[in-house]
């Protein structure tokens, strides 16, 4: 209990702190939309022949004719009130939009990162036991290969393999087959509302949808994971603690797991908290290429369009899952390690 | 005579490092007695701690067992195989590390760390195994053990940690435990307890012990037999009192020579050839009456943010050319007050003179800026974290003249700082060499080359030794000791160790949870305690005995 309370008023502590980055995210990104080049007015006004008249009424009605401070304290009262404003794109509010594709990154980018973990931490640690041997070496080519190849080109790659010439992955659009029947969204989370439908080989036509671009973030973010846990297992393994448990002739399995891995999880826990948040911002890309209907997609559609309200509520929605990424570390943090106190 | 338990036969172990092969144990040949207790002891670098691990198979990866032969009940184990020396683990024999707070695993509670090593070598379910992980806490005396079942080992003192190794360490009774430095780093008092337990325990299961230290006074009051290793090679061998009284070797000479006893003095510790030239002092003249003393520190205290006092209300006085110690136990706050005179951290209440100028309302952070900075240096405790890696010698003690004195580099500069180095015997020839190119000696004479470059007037030493061999610490206790009589220096000495600061401090303050216990002329003080505190530390030392030949005459 009293660790699990120390924990608790820390991630509140950092919770409190973190808010007054959110308002700079919030002011800086406004007033950075506001001096990129290119004019949303005349962009939205029906045509290049559009009049001056006509570009001017759509300014007024975008309220863009107004000083920036007083622009600011409108965007501010709105989005206090939870209103982030209408996309010029989809016609619809922000929020909804969001709303609509954030579960579709969510999904994509956990599912990537359960990949790498589970792919990266067996790697580290197999790295490790046996430094400079040939599995260390091969781990690190393959690492090394995993940073190098920019996504799209592994994810056309694996494409071109795995449906081109393997026919095992479906055709790599969208989350689900455009004539597949789609269940009631409860969560939004497609593997998630067809377990809730009972509708099995809708999940699985969904997983396997999901698989190739999964796979092809996880490639990219192997490398740091598998690089963290290579070392911080080395420096464990070579303590004075693993040094006393073999010295009372524990198993193999003890030392390496218990002993040696769970104290050198710690920093694993943190880097996969930064590539999480990193990777869902990032990976718009993969979204591109496999024709995601993700959140960074839509907010790169609407930079190019100078649509302004998509992109600023994306980059708060990016912070504070930022924020919120952070106070789960914490938390895991405080949980994994008893040394961890109210500071 | 019984079969020996352990039989060492020539034991060579090499280590493959980056400048080639380094053999590091060369022909060692022992054997133990069952129940018996052996002293190893050495310096560093002599071998010893490579001889237990060789023992145990607990070797690091680059060392690797090149010669001879180690039969444990008869039965040769340099060939054992990975699940042959598991089982031997714990079951049948256990070591006991240096620096306990690292040997035990930060994240898991002591009591499931002593089932692990008691489910390791019997089937036992998990609850039996807590209840004998409980057994094994009241074995070592810790108290409150029910509690400390679910502590963590950074909740535990450093000695509470070490008695959660020994029980992890008898936790299957072996029959021969190593126990390498087990008390090094630990307070005297604590360590004498920690011993005393120890020795209780192996001599009520019936087991062979080695006991590998750098103290001679601990392997002399709890070892039959020792043995010295100089170099990885055995030079002597016998009984302690035979061995430290008469040593034959010249290395054990030596040794002996420089262990600070209960009654040497520092022209004793290193052998007369090696000694440093007396010099003639002359006589100073008594300051007139009324010029005010050195350092005069007025009640001061310094409080930590949540009000816990690390120092209340602590005074002293100091003239000028006078030496006086400061012991105690670590958290008595001899440190803080060390810190708190020479300015690094600001007194929380109180006032400190300085030749009758109070520094105490300068904040620290500006101190530095003051123009007595320069007449109050400081030689820090780690020769080896004290100098910054990427200066050499010669910027290190260049460092602050530049900083205080206002010299400039050129000529001046250089034959100053060679006039330092000549002082406290650093040969020219190494002031191009980094740190890590340099032994923990060489470090300490830079250290202290430093402090007394800018010709300070008080030096506040804070343990300035207590990272070197003994030795190196002899030779270095004499540099200092001429070093103040030639400059009419006036030395703080900040340590824990009795002996040194009996040596080395014509006056002596014992600390105790931050307030002055006792104080006064340090051999009347060590000679006659006048509180059981002091008589608690004076006793907890252990002794070799008193030599005849170091007597003084």
């Amino acid at each position: 209990m009293g660790t699990i309370g120390a924990t608790l008023i820390r991630a509140g502590r950092r919770f409190l702190s973190s808010l007054p980055a959110l308002f700079g995210v919030l002011v800086f990104t406004f007033l950075l939309m506001r001096v990129l080049p290119g004019d949303p007015a005349v962009f939205f006004a029906s045509g290049p022949s559009a009049g001056n008249e006509e570009i001017e009424v759509v300014r007024k009605q975008l309220g863009l004719d107004r000083s920036l401070p007083e622009q600011l304290v409108i965007y501010l009262h709105d989005v206090g009130r939870g209103n982030l404003g209408r996309s010029m794109m989809t016609g619809q509010p922000v929020a909804k939009d969001l709303r609509q594709r954030l579960p579709a990154s969510l999904e994509l980018t956990l599912t990537a990162l359960v990949i790498a973990l589970i792919a990266a931490v067996p790697l580290g640690v197999l790295a490790a036991l046996r430094p400079n041997s040939l599995i260390d070496h091969s781990v690190r080519l393959f690492c090394s290969l995993g940073v190098c190849v920019p996504t799209f080109v592994s994810g056309l790659l694996l494409i071109y393999v795995f449906y081109y010439l393997l026919g095992l992955a479906p055709d790599p659009t969208g989350r689900i087959d455009v004539f597949a029947s789609v269940p009631p969204a409860r969560t939004g989370f497609l593997m998630v509302d067809f377990l809730l439908a009972g509708d099995v080989e809708g999940w699985w036509a969904a997983a396997r949808q999901l698989m190739l671009p999964a796979f092809t973030m996880a490639l990219f973010v192997i490398a740091p994971l598998a690089r963290i846990t290579r070392a911080s297992m080395l420096v464990s393994l070579g303590s004075d603690f693993v040094r006393t448990a073999r010295s009372v002739g524990l198993s193999r399995w003890q030392i390496v797991v218990t002993y040696a891995l769970r104290n050198a999880i710690l920093p694993v826990i943190t880097i996969a908290g930064i590539v999480f948040s990193t990777m869902l911002g990032a990976n718009v890309l993969v979204e591109k290429v496999f024709s995601w209907p993700g959140v960074a997609s839509y907010a790169l559609d609407a930079l190019l369009v100078s649509d302004y309200a998509p992109v600023q509520g994306f980059v708060l929605l990016m912070a504070s899952i930022f924020v919120a990424v952070n106070l789960l570390v914490d938390v895991l943090y405080g949980i994994a390690d008893p040394r961890a106190t109210v500071a | 005579m019984m079969s020996p338990l352990l039989e060492i036969d020539n034991l060579g172990v090499t280590f493959s490092t980056r400048r080639g092969l380094v053999e590091a144990v060369r022909g060692v040949s022992l054997s133990l007695q069952p129940g018996e207790m052996l002293g190893l002891v050495g310096e560093s670098g002599s071998g010893k701690s490579v001889t237990g691990f060789a023992v145990t198979g607990l070797l690091d990866k680059p060392g690797r067992i090149t010669a001879g032969r180690v039969k444990f009940r008869g039965q040769d184990i340099t060939r054992a195989s990975g699940a042959e020396l598991r089982n031997l683990h714990g079951a049948n024999m256990a070591m006991i590390f240096q620096n306990p707070r690292a040997a035990l695993n930060p994240i898991r509670t002591v009591g499931a760390q002593i089932a692990d090593a008691v489910l390791s070598h019997r089937r036992l379910s998990k609850q039996e195994a807590r209840a004998e992980a409980l057994k094994l806490l009241r074995a070592v005396q810790i108290r409150d053990p029910d509690r400390r079942l679910d502590a963590y080992p950074h909740e535990l003192s450093g000695g509470m940690c070490q008695r959660v190794m020994i029980a992890i360490a008898i936790s299957c009774n072996p029959s021969l435990l190593i126990a390498d430095e087990p008390t090094t780093g630990l307070d005297v008092t604590t360590q004498k307890v920690v011993m005393d337990l120890l020795a209780r325990i192996v001599a009520e299961r019936g087991m062979t012990t080695i006991l590998i230290t750098h103290d001679l006074g601990l392997a002399a009051h709890y070892c039959r037999r020792v043995v010295v290793m100089e170099q990885g090679r055995l030079v002597e061998e016998g009984a302690p009192q035979t061995l430290f009284r008469a040593p034959q070797h010249a290395y054990t000479k030596r040794l002996v020579a420089s262990s600070p006893t209960a009654t040497s003095r520092v022209g004793d510790l290193v052998p007369a050839d090696e000694a440093l030239p007396v010099v003639e002092v002359k006589e100073r003249p008594t300051p007139a009456p009324g010029t005010p003393p050195l350092l005069d520190v007025q009640h001061v205290v310094k409080r930590f943010d949540d009000g816990a006092a690390a120092v209340a209300d602590f005074s002293m006085t100091m003239a000028a050319g006078e030496s006086v110690g400061l012991v105690g136990e670590s958290g008595s706050g001899k440190s803080t007050t060390a810190r708190m005179i020479c300015r690094l951290i600001d007194p929380s209440a109180g006032d400190i003179l300085f030749d009758g100028y109070s520094i105490a309302k300068l904040p620290a952070r500006d101190f530095h800026r003051s123009p007595l900075r320069k007449e109050i240096q400081i030689v820090f405790q780690d020769p080896h974290e004290s100098l910054n890696p990427r200066f050499t010698a010669f910027d290190c003690i260049a460092h602050p003249l530049l900083r205080l004195t206002g010299l400039r580099p050129g000529d001046a500069l250089r034959s100053r700082v060679e006039e330092c180095a000549d002082r406290v015997g650093l040969p020219r020839e190494l002031l191009s060499r980094f740190p890590h190119q340099l032994s923990g000696g060489q470090k300490a004479r830079i250290g202290i080359a430093r402090a007394i470059a800018c010709r300070p007037r008080l030096l506040v030493l804070d343990e300035p030794t207590a990272a070197l061999d003994v030795s190196v610490q002899a030779v270095v206790l004499q540099l200092l000791d001429r070093l103040r009589r030639e400059d009419n220096l006036a030395f703080l000495f900040v340590s824990h160790d009795l002996n040194v600061v009996r040596m080395m401090c014509s006056r002596t303050i014992v600390l105790r949870a931050g307030g002055i216990v006792e104080q006064g002329e340090s051999l009347a003080l060590f000679a006659n305690p006048q509180t059981d505190y002091t008589r608690e530390l004076v006793e907890a030392i252990p002794h070799i005995g008193s030599p005849a030949s170091l007597l003084p005459a």
